[in-house]
């Protein structure tokens, strides 16, 4: 069995423990008996905690960190940058836009209004730069374009802030940017899980353009792939990921960035081979941090945002420092 | 015989200037043409049009007959390979895997054969597996090599061929480039290194500011006059039982 499948099982196994762990640990502490009830009857009290409460919870984490993980790993191939994450082209940025509109205009109620507007920026947004992708060859002005849109959905947020005429709205804009996979129902899930999959099937699309771009966009266009396609592809397939889980979960920093680097060691660095293990890592470790949220006692929920920042933001000096030093030789 | 490239008075324009006019040039299979010339004679430019990278302003590019803006992908890669100027690598991959990007028209299986044969004609088939940033700067232009000679294209242009390697290394890969001319391929090399470039060449075609000024055998091509006008040079190239030399110094210095 080659390391990379190795790798994949090895991944895989150590998800579904972090889920079952997930499954059973909760603020309510439940028996052996009542997890039997739970499963018997999921209409039960044990059974409501079970499947209406940790289990999408749990499936939330899971679809989170796995799009962020893949997401992250097809940008950093895209750009051939190891320190870029989702964030880095501006979806986020303006995929919370829409949130954040949304909750100002006091569509809170509203079934999906909120996820509906973090979808639509974040597509807007990528459709803008998979048009653009497919014309900007150099990384690097892809990259300065994706400032520039960060920037501006980020001002636009700001904005939103400034004019909302009530302080609750702000205070609810402010704690779903900081991320959450609490609270989410199976219909939650459901919406979000469409993008994702049609965002899933585009990067594995573009797995081989991302491979290709090891060498460089000049040699990559002469290896015979249609590269200007796979790249559209690859921003496509990363906007819809990534705006498909601010929509779920909102703003969840350093998955996307730290997923691919986990696995590279393990798998090889081809970029076209790194995705799957990739949404692995990232899904193990948003169930992870959703995990030690909870169990940190605390009078108010830990924002799964903060967590994973707090964790990634250390990781991600670390790389920098590395890559530096790797410039440097 | 259909060109394997042929150029029709190609024009490429940038910034409004014109760095590539009335273009010329017909390669053959079996034919090893060096193109040399000063910085920013266009060297570069001529290449990439040539494989259709760089848009004319004026003119035709083809290969193997066809013009090249009409070549899918596919096409193209079947019919050229190109080493570009910029060497580096993006991430830690194999030598193996790095060269086998070469053939990734091909399944797989095939790729990775193609590959390990032309790391072995680089002479690093025992590095196969090594990851190219574990390896010396020299070590990775010769995967790259490795790469370009792995899809077996009819075509094989390289920019700079020899920039950045040592001196030994310099000969192995101008003696490759050789071999897969002898073997039929037709080899396009731009080169700094007008000694390596006469000694190496079937054909020099020179450029100055974007124009062909010479095209033909080594001795003709860097005459007396060319090495004047075109490089300031004074001197000439001079037979020797171990091939061309350049005996020349900078116009105006003393001897």
């Amino acid at each position: 069995m080659s390391r990379a499948t190795l790798l994949i099982l090895g991944l895989g196994a150590a998800l579904l423990a972090a889920c079952a762990a997930a499954g059973l640990i909760g603020e309510v502490p439940l028996s052996l008996a009542q997890y039997a009830e739970a499963i018997r009857h999921p209409a039960s009290a044990p059974g409501e905690i079970l499947w209406t409460i940790r289990a999408p919870r749990t499936a939330a984490a899971v679809l989170v960190g796995a799009a962020l993980g893949l997401s992250g790993a097809v940008m950093q191939g895209l750009l051939r940058n190891p320190l870029a994450d989702p964030a880095v082209l501006g979806v986020s940025a303006f995929s919370g836009l829409g949130a954040a509109v949304a909750l100002a205009l006091g569509l809170a109620a509203s079934a999906g209004a909120v996820e509906g507007a973090a979808l639509a920026g974040a597509l807007a947004a990528g459709a803008t730069l998979s048009v653009l992708a497919a014309r900007l060859r150099e990384p690097e002005a892809l990259i300065l374009l994706g400032v520039a849109i960060s920037a501006v959905g980020g001002a636009l947020t700001a904005l939103v802030f400034n004019l909302s005429p009530s302080p609750v709205a702000t205070a609810e804009v402010l704690s779903w940017l900081m991320g959450s996979v609490a609270n989410r129902s199976w219909s939650d899930l459901a919406w979000a899980l469409a993008p994702m999959v049609v965002g899933a099937g585009f990067c594995a699309y573009a797995a081989r353009g991302l491979t290709a771009l090891t060498l460089g966009e000049e040699t990559a266009a002469t290896l015979g792939l249609p590269m200007t396609r796979l790249r559209a592809a690859a921003v496509a397939g990363a906007a819809l990921l990534t705006g498909a889980s601010v929509a779920l979960a909102g703003i969840i920093g350093f998955v996307g960035l730290a997923a691919p680097h986990l696995v590279r060691a393990g798998s090889g660095a081809e970029p076209g081979r790194i995705l799957a293990p990739s949404a692995l890592a990232g899904a193990l470790l948003v169930v992870l941090a959703d995990l030690i949220g909870r169990l940190i006692p605390s009078e108010t929920e830990l924002k799964l945002g903060v967590l994973t920042a707090l964790f990634g933001a250390p990781l991600f000096a670390l790389i920098a420092w590395r890559a530096w030093r790797s410039w440097r030789a | 015989m259909t060109s394997r490239l042929e150029l029709r008075d190609a024009a490429v324009a940038r910034g409004g200037r014109m760095v590539l006019q009335g273009v010329s040039l017909e390669v053959q299979a079996g034919e090893l043409v060096g193109i040399v010339g000063p910085n920013g004679a266009g060297k570069t430019t001529l290449v990439r049009a040539a494989l259709g990278l760089q848009a004319l302003e004026r003119g035709r590019a083809l290969l193997g007959g066809e013009e090249v803006r009409r070549l899918s992908p596919a096409e193209l890669a079947r019919r050229a390979a190109y080493l570009p100027q910029e060497r580096r690598l993006a991430w830690n991959v194999t030598a193996l895997r790095a060269a086998s990007l070469g053939a990734m028209t091909q399944p797989q299986a095939v790729a990775d054969r193609l590959a390990l044969e032309a790391l072995g004609k680089v002479g690093l088939a025992h590095l196969a597996g090594r990851g190219v940033f574990d390896m010396s700067g020299g070590e990775r232009a010769r995967v790259l090599l490795a790469r370009l000679l792995a899809g077996r294209a009819p075509l094989l242009l390289a920019d700079e061929l020899t920039a950045g390697l040592d001196p030994d290394a310099q000969l192995m890969a101008l003696a490759l480039m050789r071999a897969e001319a002898k073997a039929g391929a037709a080899v396009v090399l731009t080169l700094h290194d007008l000694g390596a470039a006469a000694r190496a060449c079937d054909r020099l075609v020179v450029l100055r500011g974007g124009q062909i000024v010479a095209d033909g055998p080594p001795h003709q091509a860097l005459s007396a006059t060319v090495l004047g006008e075109v490089f300031g040079l004074e001197g000439q190239l001079i037979e020797t039982p171990a091939g061309l030399v350049l005996a020349a110094r900078r116009k105006g210095e003393a001897a």
